[in-house]
């Protein structure tokens, strides 16, 4: 029953789900879903941008959703506007800037559902290669500097203070959260990318008591969801993104439901 | 015997126009506590976060010194309730540290009881006592407090100044503490700065209670256990803290009665 696209969504989408596990942590720790939702936004603008100059779309993507991070963190430091203000002028200006260019390729056949919810059809075997060098550069670098960056959320000045560099941290976290962001588009698509980030580490929250056990946790309930949703959706033929979701909520729904002494 | 370990000199800070603190200076020594004093918005906490070099003085200068180790307590440590932590483990975070470096803090503040409770659970004087123990693991040659008896209640605070004074004593280090209320920590200060926005007066405790400029900061309620120390000052404030021109009868000014802190 196992078709080769099929074997290709799974391997990517729980590559994905790997490392969305401990950057959706820290997404859900330091409250920046809605930085996610921008950064995703602005995805489809590197799609846009790869079609039109014909250069390669996950390359594009990469580019693009880095350099929106790197933007935003410059924008943040400007104190007329509040950043979730600015966030939502940005997410929703790099989609419509996304449609509008889309709309002018006319040559180009372009199935824009599957760049907005995801598509099994669409992962490549060098899909999974982005994947696998995005997945495996963004756990290495959470990994070596995992007490740093556990440090500055507890509390960025006690942080400052006992030498961890917060500003380079900062941004080193946005822009892995923006890399995970662009590989992991083809799968979920646009519109739902925050939610592996963020539902597999709430799922999480309420069974651990460090934030390693929390990221480790979110990482295999992602994992479950992404099994779960893709399965299904290759079974009654459902949008692979919304799929995921579902499960990843039914799986939240069951954690919170699920009746346990106090919580942590 | 005393030998500085901070020096600031002229120094100016200003937000968005605002100047917060205006040509402060002052140093800090070995073995000394020290507090800092003044009302609400007086650049309290700023004037810490320079010495701690988290906020870059406009002008005048910051020096410490060379590898001084400071430990800190933040005047509000507010960890996100998503973020699972026990007490133990926020010990453990950010420095490679031996167990008996981490059993001797944790001695020190007598918080072995509740090394695996969840932090956010603590009480206010708990969460304090954690924060100190913190502070204390780097071995610091110089404890910074932004108000380290914040939401405790008065036997707390006590309690609180007592133990400040006895990690003084063991570890030999210096201390630099903001407070409001001078009365407290007196028995546990060697040396008061009062300031608002600039430094109006400086010195022993007993002394700082009876200047004119503590008693115009302050209110007469807060000096009246103290006798009067008859002096004027060189500037008055008005309710926005502002210097107004000296009263004509001036005849010290703070510098004057400025004490060294002596031991």
């Amino acid at each position: 029953m196992f078709y080769d696209f099929l074997l290709y969504a799974l391997l990517g989408g729980v590559g994905v789900a790997l490392v969305a596990g401990p950057l959706g942590s820290f997404v859900v720790w330091r409250r920046m879903s809605y930085f996610g939702d921008s950064l995703a936004h602005s995805a489809l603008l590197g799609v846009a941008i790869g079609i039109f100059f014909e250069i390669n779309l996950n390359i594009a993507i990469i580019v693009c959703c880095l350099l929106l991070a790197i933007l935003l963190v410059a924008m943040q430091k400007q104190h007329f506007i509040a950043t979730d203000t600015l966030l939502g002028i940005m997410a929703h200006s790099s989609l419509s800037l996304g449609l509008v260019t889309i709309s002018f390729i006319e040559d180009a056949r372009i199935d824009l559902m599957a760049f907005l919810f995801g598509d099994l059809l669409a992962i490549l075997p060098e899909d999974l290669l982005w994947i696998l060098l995005g997945g495996v550069l963004v756990l290495s670098l959470l990994y070596y500097y995992w007490p740093q960056m556990i440090a500055m959320t507890i509390n960025e000045e006690l942080a400052a203070v006992e030498g961890v560099s917060v500003a380079k941290m900062r941004l080193l976290l946005m822009l892995m959260i923006a890399l995970v962001i662009a590989v992991a588009m083809k799968i979920v698509g646009v519109l739902l990318i925050t939610s592996l980030l963020i539902i597999p580490a709430a799922s999480a929250r309420p069974l651990s008591r460090s934030p390693e056990k929390m990221a480790l946790l979110a990482s295999l309930l992602g994992c479950a969801a992404v099994v779960i949703g893709l399965l299904a959706s290759f079974e009654f033929d459902t949008p692979a993104g919304p799929s995921v979701v579902v499960a990843a909520m039914a799986i939240f729904m069951s954690i919170y439901l699920w009746p346990r002494k106090a919580s942590h | 015997m005393n030998t500085d370990i901070v020096r600031l000199e002229q120094v100016n800070i200003s937000f968005s126009g605002k100047e917060v603190v205006k040509n402060v200076s002052f140093n800090l020594h070995t073995n000394c506590i020290t507090t800092l004093i003044g009302p609400n918005g007086a650049g309290k906490t700023t004037l810490v976060k320079t010495v701690l070099g988290l906020i870059k003085p406009d002008s005048g200068s910051v020096w410490l010194k060379e590898d001084l180790v400071i430990g800190y307590v933040p005047q509000k440590l507010h960890i996100d309730s998503t973020f699972p932590l026990t007490v133990l483990r926020f010990l453990q975070i950010s420095r490679d540290l031996s167990d008996t470096a981490i059993a001797d803090a944790v001695a020190s503040v007598n918080i072995s009881n509740l090394l695996q409770s969840s932090i956010h659970g603590l009480s206010g004087g708990e969460m304090q006592r954690v924060l100190l123990a913190r502070a204390l693991l780097g071995n610091p040659q110089l404890l910074v407090l932004d108000e380290p008896v914040q939401g405790v209640d008065i036997n707390g605070q006590i309690e609180l100044y007592q133990l400040i004074s006895e990690i003084r004593k063991q570890r030999g280090c210096s201390v630099l503490m903001i407070s409001h209320d001078l009365h407290l920590v007196m028995s546990a200060t060697d040396h008061v700065i009062c300031m608002n926005q600039h430094i109006c007066c400086s010195g022993h405790p007993e002394k700082i209670t009876s200047d004119p400029s503590y008693i115009d900061l302050f209110g007469a309620a807060s000096a009246k256990t103290m006798a009067l120390y008859a002096h004027h000052h060189n500037h008055d404030h008005n309710l926005h803290g502002d210097v107004l021109p000296a009263s004509p009868n001036a005849t010290l000014t703070s510098e004057q009665h400025q004490q060294e802190c002596n031991h």
